[in-house]
């Protein structure tokens, strides 16, 4: 069987076979076919199982509103469910499966829920499934899920690349029909920055699927040569395969561009799909109208679509679902349909209309005030009933049946901020109400239907946004088309007992919404949610009118009184992927490394994430098998002769200016006024409510110039604090900041020979002797022959610490260097966790401890906070819940069972007490082993714990069922007297 | 400055300033550019004022704009705040050397390694924009400047010559994830 259902004709290109295969059968098709016009002509009704009943289903639609056709495209890694048949352009050696069913397609073993499908109505999973409650995550979701899926996934990382990006224009014009046509051609020949984006590959919408004549041309020609003069024009940008899937804020719009979907794998490089952001001055609607059906019995039928899609399979892509076709319609544009077939040579059965009174058809025999009632045929249609006007009925045979119900306006970018659509009885369906700023609507879109109408909505609609932008256009110059008025007769569904589809993708029948009337969900919103209608893919493009038509019927009200439900983005579906872009894996977000990385990576360091950095956090020497071993190493070298670590990442933050002390003295909230140049000092930052927000030291270069540091994860925001106080507190200060963080590579230098090893770098006229460059002193000196650089003695470890700096390009020669001067004292470079153990040795406060909940008295700082000025956080800090007897101070902790090891997050308890949360006498916040001391120590916020010391307690893990016996200890377990950082 | 004995290394970690070809634009990852922040002090505006054009030679730009002229580029970055570019080669302690030009009427700030400076040129540059940055690169003349945001980082895009040559600033510990972004970016579009 080869394309038995291809006619003469079409938009495609025969010299361009294309072999592809779906269900694992071989089908050939042409260059311009899409999946679903290929497996029409390849005599191919049947592409899928229904979601509910897995019953047999066909495309109904031509377009991306297919509810039924929904297939896997390729295979492997780019395996994609859910696609839709009808937009899927055939490629070379595509591979298509169908999907949701157990079997194969046309022996489905899952068929068995339609037989039961009384037990399936509307919501009977929230009344069929209630107990026994375990049952359901075990056994009924698991059930339910693979019998209701759609599509499977590969479980593959996709090998794909997405895109995002940014374009700007001064009129977006909304789908490339004959008004989006007419829309783009003549703002573009205004001069107007343009972009046109359209759903399909070809542009030129309706026009492609029409046998109108526009002037002397056919309208496909027409659009080519409407697309030919703008692809020449600068100032315009076609984006085909393009849907516009959202109306934002300020004019901006959503847009995703199928890049590469039509090919096999995307080029090198190239991403497969782009998500354009289009920030557009003024924008023109123009996507179109969808045609809606009309449910009777068994409409669902493989067979039975659109009458609209049937002609653009005719029109179009020269396939016809079947040799002999039948029209049901309640509007003249389904005899259009039938004059087409017929054209083209297929036989029309019959054409059934609704209307007793419409006009006269001739060529086919034509039932007038007849409607179909049941459609026989499970795996593909083969006849119709009809019951005639005279109540007759008549069971009329043909292999497919094209469906008009009239057409619905495509009003969805107008209500993505919350317009209302508004009904419009004439043409029985919403038409746009109230816009998004900034867009006007044009064509079918906007109900005007007639091809002459839309051009010239098209071209109005265009030169009043230009207008509106101070630009003028030239009159359109438009063809003669065709201006044939809407007449359609509203019929929404034929009543009978039997089973009428109106959500075809969910499964939804008239029945079901009379159901959910009876039930009391009458709303809209509640009918969707009660029946899933208009749910999944396909966002009931061809089912919401329908199901709130028969609602309205229910209720008694009027159909713009019922009502639509919201309609948000995205228009059609967008996978993950292309929201995520190029922030995926390794590139999820950038990294930040720091100038000693090179160096660090060449001696194989074991790196950590630090927000954004990665920092070196141990590097093993070989034989070492254990971070434990390196870790200690690093410590206990650096306790003993010299270490070196790289603190780049703390913030720095330059300020400068005549007001920059007082700036800093209300900052932090002990006094820098005084601080004397050529000093460092240690400041705790208050939150405006006391806590305490962030701490670093401060460096006074000059007198009108500090440097300050901050914690390497407040970096942004202490800057970000800085920058508000700055500008919106104290605009009357007269001072200038700026971030330095990166501008500088800074080491700590540590240990007993710290000084040794620098005075082998620092140059020789500078004197950093204990005397001349005293604990806390700090100043600018040059390095290695001249760089210029800064010093600060200052000290993180409790040893004799400088930390040096350097311009960053500087940074890998620098520690280069001092590796090479500390050769004869074994120096070593140390990561982020000998630096932490060495802090939590020295009982300094980190992270763990400034945690946003504890404050200056809690972390031991409490007269830190200056009462002879203002600073911020100093007056709330004095609140009387946090000034309480038995409020948690800082101490240390150290288990009486020297064997044990601790851990973060333990919680303590008195001895004798039950561990619960009443008995709770605070928390453990940092935990390591102190190679130092031989065992675990910790550090924490204990209840009244400054007085406490000696004290044994237990701390507890309940999550765990651990406990340890600890004994309160100062927090300063390494050189309590600071001897040595003073040596 | 003195012949220290420190060897310096680029942004992204190498020897020598990287460059990258593609069709229709490079990418160049640019070295030799000293770099200070300067900023007026609002006590001494009007000596400030005096100052600028003394020691450039021309009018500091107004916002989102740059202007040149001798040895400097001054990129407009935020109220009464501005970069200055020099050549690195006669200017590395650029901070002092600006400073000694305003005296007590500015704060300056040295930059040049706060940052990553890659130049985009070519007639299809723009192209590469569309996937990198919001930016309206139509509408930014010669000479205009604008902080965006490119592959999540703060970065400042200069147009040196509108629709071919462009140089972004961002933050240099992240230079290879956003040399990255600009590589990718011109591979997907170009």
């Amino acid at each position: 069987m080869s394309q038995t259902n291809r006619l003469q004709g079409g938009q495609i290109d025969r010299s361009k076979v294309l072999n592809f295969t779906f269900d694992g059968k071989a089908f050939q098709g042409y260059q311009g076919d899409t999946l679903a016009s290929a497996l029409l002509a390849n005599g191919v009704r049947l592409m899928g199982r229904s979601f509910k009943y897995h019953r047999p289903r066909g495309p109904i639609s031509s377009g991306s509103e297919e509810p039924n056709a929904i297939v896997e495209l390729r295979s492997g890694a780019r395996q994609e469910p859910n696609t839709r048949a009808t937009i899927a352009e055939l490629f070379e050696g595509l591979s298509a499966k169908s999907q949701n069913h157990v079997g194969s397609l046309k022996f489905d073993f899952l068929a068995v829920n339609d037989r039961l499908a009384s037990f399936f109505a509307a919501g009977f999973y929230y009344k069929t499934f209630m107990w026994p409650k375990a049952f359901w995550e075990k056994l009924y979701e698991p059930m339910i899920r693979r019998a209701a899926g759609l599509g499977s996934l590969s479980m593959q990382t996709d090998p794909d690349a997405y895109d995002k990006g940014f374009l700007h224009c001064d009129l977006l014009v909304i789908g490339a029909g004959p008004s989006g046509l007419a829309a783009a051609l003549t703002a573009a020949r205004s001069g107007a920055r343009v972009i046109l984006a359209d759903e399909d590959f070809a542009p030129g919408g309706r026009l492609n699927a029409e046998t109108f004549t526009l002037g002397n041309t056919s309208g496909a020609e027409w659009a080519q040569a409407a697309v030919a003069e703008l692809s020449a024009m600068p100032n315009v940008r076609i984006l085909t395969r393009t849907v516009v899937i959202g109306a934002f804020d300020h004019g901006i719009y959503g847009a995703l561009e199928r890049v590469s979907d039509h090919l096999p794998v995307p080029s090198e490089g190239k991403p497969r799909q782009i998500l354009w952001r289009i920030y557009s001055s003024r924008a023109v609607l123009a996507a179109g109208a969808t045609e809606r059906p009309i449910a009777f019995r068994n409409n669902d039928r493989p067979g039975i679509m659109m009458a609209g899609a049937l002609r653009a399979y005719v029109n179009r892509w020269a396939a016809t679902p079947g040799k002999s076709v039948a029209v049901f319609t309640n509007n003249d544009d389904g005899l259009r349909t039938a004059s087409d077939l017929i054209a083209k040579g297929v036989k029309v059965s019959a054409v059934i209309d609704s209307r007793a009174d419409g006009p006269a058809f001739s060529g086919a025999e034509h039932l007038r005030g007849a409607v179909v009632t049941d459609a026989l045929g499970r795996l593909g249609l083969h006849s119709v009933k009809v019951k005639l006007a005279s109540g007759e009925i008549r069971q009329i045979p043909c292999e497919a049946l094209g469906v008009s119900g009239g057409w619905n306006p495509n009003v969805h970018l107008t209500c993505h901020q919350r317009g209302l659509p508004v009904w419009n009885a004439d043409l029985a369906a919403f038409v746009p109400g109230s816009l998004p700023p900034g867009m006007v609507v044009a064509g079918a879109a906007n109900g005007e239907f007639s091809t002459a109408a839309a051009l010239a909505s098209g071209a109005k609609a265009a030169a009043g946004a230009l207008d509106a932008l101070g630009l003028s256009a030239a009159p359109a110059d438009l063809p003669q088309a065709e201006d044939a008025p809407t007449r359609v007769s509203p019929l929404w569904y034929v009543p009978h007992k039997g089973r009428a589809w109106l959500d075809q993708q969910n499964d939804v029948t008239v029945k079901d919404v009379k159901l959910a009337h009876q039930e009391g969900f009458r709303s809209v919103e509640h009918l969707k949610r009660y029946t899933t209608m208009g749910m999944a893919t396909d966002q009931g493009k061809t089912s919401n009118i329908g199901g709130l038509a028969v609602m309205a019927e229910m209720t008694g009200k009027s159909i713009p009184d019922t009502g639509t439900t919201i309609y948000r983005p995205p228009y059609t579906p967008v996978p993950i992927g292309a929201f995520a872009g190029r922030s995926a894996g390794a590139d999820f977000r950038p990294k930040r490394l720091t100038p000693s990385h090179k160096w660090a990576a060449e001696q194989g360091a074991v790196f950590v994430e630090v927000g954004m950095w990665l920092r070196a956090q141990w590097l093993p020497r070989q034989g070492e098998t254990h971070w434990r071993q390196s870790v200690d190493r690093e410590v206990a070298a650096t306790r003993g002769s010299v270490g070196i670590c790289d603190v780049t990442t703390l913030g720095k933050i330059d300020v400068q200016g005549p007001d920059a002390a007082e700036f800093l003295n209300r900052i932090y909230c002990n006094p820098f006024a005084k601080l004397p140049v050529g000093k460092v000092r240690y400041g705790l930052m208050l939150r405006e409510d006391g806590m305490a927000m962030d701490d670093g030291t401060t460096a006074r270069l000059a007198e009108d110039h500090f440097v300050t540091t901050t914690t390497t994860a407040n970096a942004v925001g202490v800057y970000r604090h800085m920058e508000f106080c700055r500008q919106c507190l104290w605009p009357d200060l007269d001072v200038q900041i700026i971030s330095t963080t990166e501008a500088w590579a800074q080491f700590s230098v540590a240990g007993p020979n710290a000084r040794k090893l620098l005075q082998k770098i620092v140059d020789p006229e500078y004197d950093i002797s204990n005397e001349a460059f005293p604990y806390m002193g700090c100043g600018e000196i040059t390095v290695c022959g001249g760089l210029r650089a800064r010093l600060f003695r200052i000290s993180f470890s409790g040893e004799l610490a400088y930390e040096i700096a350097v311009p960053t390009r500087y940074g890998d020669g620098l520690v280069r260097a001092m590796m090479e001067a500390g050769r004869e004292f074994d120096a070593v470079v140390y990561g982020t966790e000998a630096l932490g153990v060495m802090r939590i040795e020295k009982g300094h406060a980190a992270g763990n401890e400034l945690n946003g909940t504890t404050s200056a008295l809690n972390l031991g700082m409490g007269g830190m906070v200056n009462k002879k000025k203002d600073s911020i956080g100093s007056t709330l800090s004095e609140r009387e819940g946090m000034n309480a007897a038995d409020a948690l101070n800082l101490v240390g902790f150290e288990p009486v069972d020297r064997s044990k090891t601790l851990l973060g997050g333990m919680h303590f308890i008195n001895r004798g007490a039950p561990a619960d949360a009443k008995n709770d006498q605070g928390y453990m916040t940092s935990v390591a082993f102190s190679p130092s001391l031989g065992h675990s120590v910790g550090l924490g916020f204990l209840k009244n714990g400054a007085a406490r010391k000696g004290e044994v307690i237990r701390a507890v893990n309940p999550l765990a069922n651990e406990e340890v016996e600890v004994k309160v200890v100062s927090a300063h377990f390494v050189d309590p007297e600071g001897e040595r950082l003073r040596g | 400055m003195a012949e220290h004995r420190l060897k310096p290394i680029t942004p992204l970690g190498g020897d020598t300033s990287r460059k990258d070809t593609f069709q229709g634009v490079t990418i160049t990852e640019v070295v030799d550019t000293a770099l200070a922040s300067l900023s007026a002090r609002a006590s001494q505006a009007a000596e400030f004022r005096a100052a600028a054009p003394k020691f450039f030679g021309f009018d500091l730009p107004a916002p989102a704009r740059s202007a040149s002229g001798g040895d400097y580029t001054a990129i407009w970055t935020g109220p009464e705040q501005w970069f200055i570019e020099a050549p690195f080669a006669t200017h590395e302690d650029i901070a002092r050397i600006v400073k000694q030009g305003f005296g007590d009427a500015a704060s300056v700030t040295e930059q040049t390694d706060g940052w990553g400076r890659f130049d985009l040129e070519g007639p299809r540059v723009r192209k590469v924009f569309e996937i990198l940055s919001n930016l309206d690169l139509e509408k930014l003349p010669s000479g205009g400047a604008s902080r965006t945001v490119i592959e999540h980082l703060g970065c400042i895009l200069v147009c040196r010559e509108a629709g071919a040559r462009y140089s972004v600033y961002g933050p240099r510990s992240s230079a290879a994830s956003l040399h990255h972004a600009l590589v990718t970016a011109a591979k997907a579009a170009l």
